[in-house]
């Protein structure tokens, strides 16, 4: 299936399901359908145990699908060998974790930079991109501190701007205030908003309904199955054009 | 329309990729994240390597100080002391007369003979006797065998040296050397010139050119052995007599051995003869023990010095799950990761060979200083340390690295 435009979606699952082995075996996520278009995006909530963190991780292409195929801008990545899928991890998918994971020794830009060494980009351009991809996320200023010298919110916004600097198809983000006090919190949500805006592709796996409420298009998953939410106005307003929805 | 199903190999022109340049940036970060453990990581390496190269260096350097010694002049030369007129003190001769002969009987030795300073009150040597003013000289008088002067490899200018007949009569003849020879105003032997030692006629026989063995002999006058105990009596216990053997090469340490029993069967203990030390007891001693234990001692701690890199590096591993799994996240295969904890115990290995190499040769240099000695060091042996330090620190990586590479990214972000 194709989008609207002749592009593929940017996530396309189809049948999706993950048996974590024994013993004894454990079907954490039931075969699913989902696509995700480009421009979308997408929250995904469910208590803990749901299965959020398989259905992140298989995205994510940190694990691979027991049965289904997985594509990433229509590159069928569920069953290629791990040189294919470490490049597309490399080049199209941003992943921006609850717990930073910030390199604690390395400057906010240096941190930044690490996720250029593995895209293969010249060395003579890394700097100007990690200092924009900072700009963008509003921490120009910051670029030479330490994440000890870092609010979390600010260490947050270090992480999506290292997610952000190889321009991905995707922007993969796992309960990403988790660890955030509240204001930081709505900070932080309408940052990802504005990145939304600017036309970037979010899928954000959160606890959070107030993070939730924001996104375009809200999936739930309880016992290893989805369920897409059809209510809120934003939802319906801003899903007009077209784009698949959740098949299952 | 159809799925399109695009190979991802085809696809994506980019593969995720890890410089060479930027894996030895990170190796070298991961380093310097914990200096001090890092440090503390590299003592049995630095160990290890500085005692292999201060080994090699010591051992070449004695080689070459054993090498600068020896000589033949010195290897084919024994000396016979008269011990027993040192400890009496008084005016001995514990040589017998025809102690040249009984000498050359030995087998090896080529030439032999003793000789002694003449002790003179004052050592007055004049071209012309006192009665006609003749300008009186400090010069040594040497009493000497015709044996003597053969092994001591005198070499003439002009004349002849004084032979056994000489030595028989006791006759009054003398060979001076050069520099005497030039103060005494002594420029040709043709009219058979005489000097005065202390009032003492002599004929002057000979111009000696040098003397290499006994040094003496190239200031002064010397005189037959058997004149100069006529004139002047036995040597005072100051000046004892020695005798001068020359042997074959090799020959030196039997003749030592023999030469006192033959001069003196009734009692050699009068006599003790010193021979220059063999060069390859030399080298034995100064190598064998050194080598054999130290070699052991470095090899040791090189061995430990690798446990050492290889526990921390594995640790390191288990401390960074999460930076591991960042990493495979970012796009790094198993293999980058790998190579990044490789590259990091290489590192290890690499600076402790620099560090040991150095204090290796820094402690070559003390003792050889200490000694002085002239320090010798193949340089192919400081070059070789460091990679031999690479190397070490390459095997021990060689694990961890495995363990590193198959961690699961999604467990490993976990941690």
């Amino acid at each position: 299936m194709m989008m609207g435009n002749g592009e593929p979606p940017v996530i396309r699952l189809a049948s999706v399901a993950y048996t974590y082995r024994g013993p004894p075996p454990v079907r954490a996520l039931k075969p699913v359908d989902l696509v995700i278009g480009r421009g979308e995006h997408v929250a995904v909530t469910g208590p803990s145990g749901s299965g959020k963190s398989t259905l992140l991780n298989l995205v994510g292409l940190l694990d691979r699908p027991t049965e289904g195929t997985i594509e990433i801008d229509g590159l069928d990545v569920g069953a290629a060998p791990e040189r294919d899928r470490a490049a597309v991890r490399a080049h199209r998918i941003g992943f921006v974790f609850q717990s930073f994971h910030l390199l604690p020794h390395r400057t906010a830009v240096e941190n930044v930079m690490l996720a250029q060494v593995y895209a293969d980009l010249p060395r003579r351009g890394r700097l100007k991109a990690a200092m924009s991809a900072l700009a963008q996320v509003g921490l120009a200023h910051r670029a030479n501190a330490l994440p000890t010298a870092l609010s979390g919110g600010e260490r947050q916004r270090v992480a999506i701007a290292r997610a952000l600097v190889n321009r991905p198809s995707l922007l993969l983000c796992d309960e990403p205030t988790g660890n955030l006090d509240t204001t930081t919190t709505e900070e932080l949500t309408e940052l990802l908003e504005t990145l939304h805006q600017a036309g970037a592709t979010l899928l954000v796996i959160t606890h959070n309904p107030a993070v939730a409420a924001r996104a375009q298009r809200r999936v739930t998953i309880r016992d290893g199955l989805l369920e897409e939410q059809t209510d809120g106005p934003a939802f319906a307003a801003r899903n007009g054009d077209g784009h698949a929805g959740v098949k299952s | 329309m159809p799925a399109s199903r695009a190979k991802p190999g085809g696809a994506l022109a980019e593969p995720s990729r890890l410089r060479l340049h930027d894996l030895g940036s990170e190796a070298l970060a991961g380093l310097l994240q914990r200096p001090g453990r890092s440090a503390l990581t590299m003592v049995g390496t630095i160990l290890g390597i500085g005692a292999f190269v201060a080994i090699v260096g010591l051992s070449q350097t004695a080689t070459g100080q054993i090498g600068k010694d020896f000589n033949v002049l010195d290897a084919t030369q024994v000396t016979v002391t008269d011990t027993a007129a040192y400890r009496s003190g008084r005016a001995t001769l514990d040589f017998p007369p025809n102690a040249d002969a009984l000498t050359d009987r030995i087998h090896g030795v080529i030439s032999a003979g003793f000789w002694w300073t003449v002790p003179l009150n004052r050592a007055a040597v004049s071209s012309l006797p006192q009665a006609a003013g003749g300008n009186e000289l400090g010069l040594p008088v040497i009493a000497a065998t015709p044996g003597a002067l053969a092994a001591s490899g005198a070499r003439l200018a002009a004349g002849v040296l004084f032979n056994e007949f000489h030595q028989e009569r006791a006759q009054n003849v003398a060979v001076v050397s050069q520099t005497a020879a030039a103060q005494l105003g002594i420029s040709s032997l043709q009219n058979q010139p005489a000097i005065f030692v202390e009032g003492q006629p002599f004929t002057v026989v000979g111009i000696l050119a040098s003397d290499p063995r006994i040094p003496a002999m190239n200031l002064g006058v010397i005189v037959p052995e058997s004149a100069a105990l006529k004139l002047w009596g036995r040597p005072h216990a100051g000046s004892a007599a020695q005798m001068l053997i020359h042997t074959r090469l090799g020959a030196a340490q039997v003749v030592a051995a023999q030469a006192p029993i033959a001069l003196r069967p009734d009692n050699p203990k009068l006599l003790s003869a010193a021979a220059p030390a063999s060069p390859a007891q030399l080298r034995h001693s100064v190598t064998t023990s050194l080598n054999t234990v130290f070699l052991a001692l470095a090899g040791i701690a090189l061995v430990v010095g690798a446990i050492g890199i290889a526990n921390t590096t594995l640790v390191a591993v288990l401390e960074r799950a999460a930076e591991i799994g960042l990493r495979r996240a970012l796009g790094a295969r198993p293999r980058h990761i790998g190579a990044q904890f490789l590259a990091e115990s290489t590192a290890l290995g690499l600076c402790g060979g620099l560090i040991g190499a150095s204090l290796g040769v820094l402690a070559t240099l003390g003792v050889t200083i200490y000694q002085h000695w002239t320090a010798l060091l193949d340089p192919r042996v400081v070059l070789a340390a460091p990679v031999a330090g690479a190397v070490i620190g390459l095997l021990a990586g060689l694990y961890p690295a495995l363990r590193a590479s198959t961690l699961e990214p999604a467990d490993a972000l976990r941690r």
